[in-house]
């Protein structure tokens, strides 16, 4: 009898290991899970895009010797003072409070060195990053812990949050574990309780207002200062359309792979659409408005290599934004610290408690000792040498396409390696001329 | 005294001529005539100066304001004296939604009613109200006080940290975690200088004292069901 073949134990594709695992957490501590970071699901992403290349109807630029350009002018549609940078990627705001005075610093650094902008978050603005950052985008939230008219005019840019890709349509949190004295202070809350950051401004709603509050900011700072608009990826066609009809200089668009410091996994995971499906939906509002290049677009979400850059403004935008692989530039989920990973009950590269501040890297941490261990002056040159890299990675194909500026990509550059990337970006699938969704297909 | 035909001459003008004040002691005082209802009406203004608008204002009047004192002769729109840092505010009529919002300092006077969200995510200003509050008012308030001498709408002070409400009138509901608190001396005293200050003849013995009752100040599931 004991020879008979037995059936193997067969996992459910429904109730997965990791399923299961969550409802028992849940079922043991009667809340949801909280973590750092974007979504972690598969996605179409910029992967299942392709360059094309030169060929014999386009002909290809000398890599090293040709030129092609980077630079970037924001806000030229209403601003005195429009920025111009040497390169199309910014750094996304991330607060101090949920990061660490020294990565502020390190996040400017790093910027400045590469001629590239980087961006405060809520609750206010830091003397690290403002006086370790050239180029510096205040960003204003509906919490407006920090805000100030005196911080507003030493920006160089206003950010008007409206959402984020992470979770577009949720409040921030930041856990009483990292509001220390300082991070209490700047937020005019008690020390140590758990904060809500407001998911809507408390004074204004709806596109009308946004277009009065813009006004407002505009006069309070004389005009100087561009004006970006942030939205989470919800419905970018209508969201580009308000934030250009609002008056915006600038749209920020960030898809669901964009991070953050503290949400609901459920939040991260279940709600908004990725960036690749938002990029064509803002690029063709702006199209239709006339405003394309005249309101400048700039997306994040998953943005990790020149690759990335290149196919994200060929596909329309005219910058993007790094968060997420800042932060692993300047150090955070590096093996080197894999044992207190494992102490913590996670590893590198999947470390995503951060709301915790327990960041063995020093990173997202209001920690002395843990924050200590980043050197603000190594970790802004690693920033600064991997932006250069993306930079150059990007311009490598561009020159590979024949073009003399980032801008110059464009949609015919690419193609797509599977239906639904094809039918998101608005590209034919690879070796086709079949777009899912256009001309009658 | 400097008078500025705001339908005639702009807002531009208006405001950067006022942002120039900074720093100076001469021109003190401004007399805004014709605003029409015109929005961000001596918005950001840092200057020691005295404004007196004539007639009603539309969103965001005196919104950022630091020092300055300005008078509203007529009614506020949305936002009136948003996150204020310091000065004063005085309004002979009513202000519509979002007084004072996210206010950080200073004095707001509403000698009418305010409408909903009245004194919304106020971080530190001092608001008084002569009349009535409409809903939510106090939302998320975290410091600074609001003082009512009419009656307050739904969900007064909902989602409270520190901030502290005064309330003569009727309350029609409190918002989640905002309970009742004993007055004690040292309220009635912090009171009575608010009324002085804000214009109102009342006796600081008629109000009611209202602050948060903490227990949503760090999440339990529990508590879930309050919110």
């Amino acid at each position: 009898m004991t020879d008979l073949p037995r059936t193997p134990p067969r996992y459910s594709a429904t109730f997965t290991p990791a399923v299961n695992a969550e409802i028992r957490r849940a079922a043991a501590t009667g809340i949801y899970d909280i973590r750092g970071g974007g979504t972690k699901r598969h996605l179409p992403h910029f992967d299942d895009l392709l360059f094309l290349g030169a060929s014999i109807s386009r002909y290809p630029l000398e890599g090293y010797r040709e030129k092609c350009a980077t630079d970037v002018w924001l806000g030229t549609r209403h601003a005195k003072k429009p920025i111009h940078l040497d390169i199309p990627v910014t750094i996304a705001g991330m607060s101090f409070g949920a990061l660490s005075g020294p990565a502020k610093e390190a996040l400017g650094r790093g910027a400045t060195a590469a001629g590239t902008s980087t961006t405060t978050g809520d609750g206010g603005m830091t003397e690290e990053e403002r006086g370790h950052s050239k180029v510096l985008i205040y960003q204003y939230l509906p919490s407006r812990y920090g805000m100030n008219p005196d911080d507003l005019r030493r920006a160089d840019a206003i950010e008007i949050v409206v959402g984020q890709g992470a979770k577009p349509g949720g409040g921030g949190m930041l856990l009483g574990q990292k509001i220390s004295d300082r991070v209490a202070a700047m937020r005019n809350l008690p020390k140590g309780i758990d904060q809500r950051s407001a998911c809507r401004h408390p004074d204004w709603t709806g596109p009308d207002d946004l277009e009065i509050k813009i006004m407002e900011l505009r006069e309070i700072t004389d005009w100087e200062k561009p004006i970006y608009v942030k939205v989470g990826g919800a419905r970018p066609y209508y969201d580009t359309s308000l934030a250009v009809k609002a008056g915006a200089d600038v749209v920020v668009l960030d898809g669901m792979q964009g991070g953050t410091a503290a949400t609901q996994d459920v939040f991260i995971e279940h709600v908004g659409m990725p960036i690749l499906a938002c990029i064509p939906q803002a690029v063709k509002a702006l199209q239709d408005l006339g405003m394309h290049r005249k309101v400048q677009l700039i997306v994040s979400g998953g943005i990790r290599s020149g690759a990335d850059v290149a196919k994200a403004m060929a596909l329309g935008a005219d910058a993007v934004s790094i968060g997420t692989a800042a932060l692993i530039a300047l150090g955070d989920n590096d093996p080197r610290w894999e044992a207190e990973y494992q102490a913590l009950g996670t590893t590198a590269d999947a470390y995503d408690d951060w709301h915790e501040g327990r960041d063995p890297a020093g990173i997202t941490t209001q920690d002395p000792v843990l924050a200590a261990r980043l050197d603000p002056v190594l970790g802004g040159r690693r920033l600064s040498n991997y932006l250069k890299v993306m930079t150059l990675e990007a311009q490598t194909i561009a020159r590979a396409c024949g073009k003399s500026h980032l801008h110059n990509l464009e949609p015919e550059d690419l193609v797509a390696l599977t239906i639904e990337a094809a039918a998101m970006a608005g590209v034919p699938l690879a070796g086709t001329n079949w777009i899912p969704g256009r001309h009658g297909f | 005294m400097q008078t500025y035909d705001l339908a005639a001459q702009g807002l531009r003008g208006l405001n950067a001529g006022l942002h120039a004040l900074k720093n100076q002691t001469n021109m003190t005082a401004w007399e805004v005539v014709n605003p029409k209802g015109a929005h961000a009406i001596a918005a950001g203004v840092d200057a020691a100066v005295e404004i007196t608008v004539r007639g009603s204002t539309g969103y965001y009047c005196a919104g950022m304001n630091k020092q300055a004192t300005i008078r509203i002769k007529g009614s506020a729109g949305p936002g009136v004296a948003e996150n204020m840092m310091s000065g004063s505010v005085i309004i002979d009529g009513d202000a519509s939604q979002y007084a004072g919002a996210t206010g950080r300092g200073g004095l707001l006077v509403i000698k009418g009613n305010a409408a909903s969200r009245c004194g919304i995510s106020m971080k530190g200003i001092d608001i008084v109200v002569h009349g009535n509050i409409g809903h939510m008012s106090a939302f998320m308030a975290q410091s600074g006080n609001l003082v009512v001498l009419g009656d307050a709408g739904e969900a007064l002070g909902d989602s409270l940290y520190e901030a502290r409400l005064f309330v003569r009138g009727q309350v029609k509901s409190l918002g989640a975690d905002c309970i009742e608190k004993p007055m004690r001396d040292e309220h009635l005293a912090l009171l009575s200088d608010l009324l002085q200050r804000g214009e109102a003849n009342a006796k600081p013995q008629e109000f009611r004292r209202y602050g948060s009752a903490r227990k949503l100040y760090t999440f339990n599931i529990d508590n879930a069901g309050d919110y």
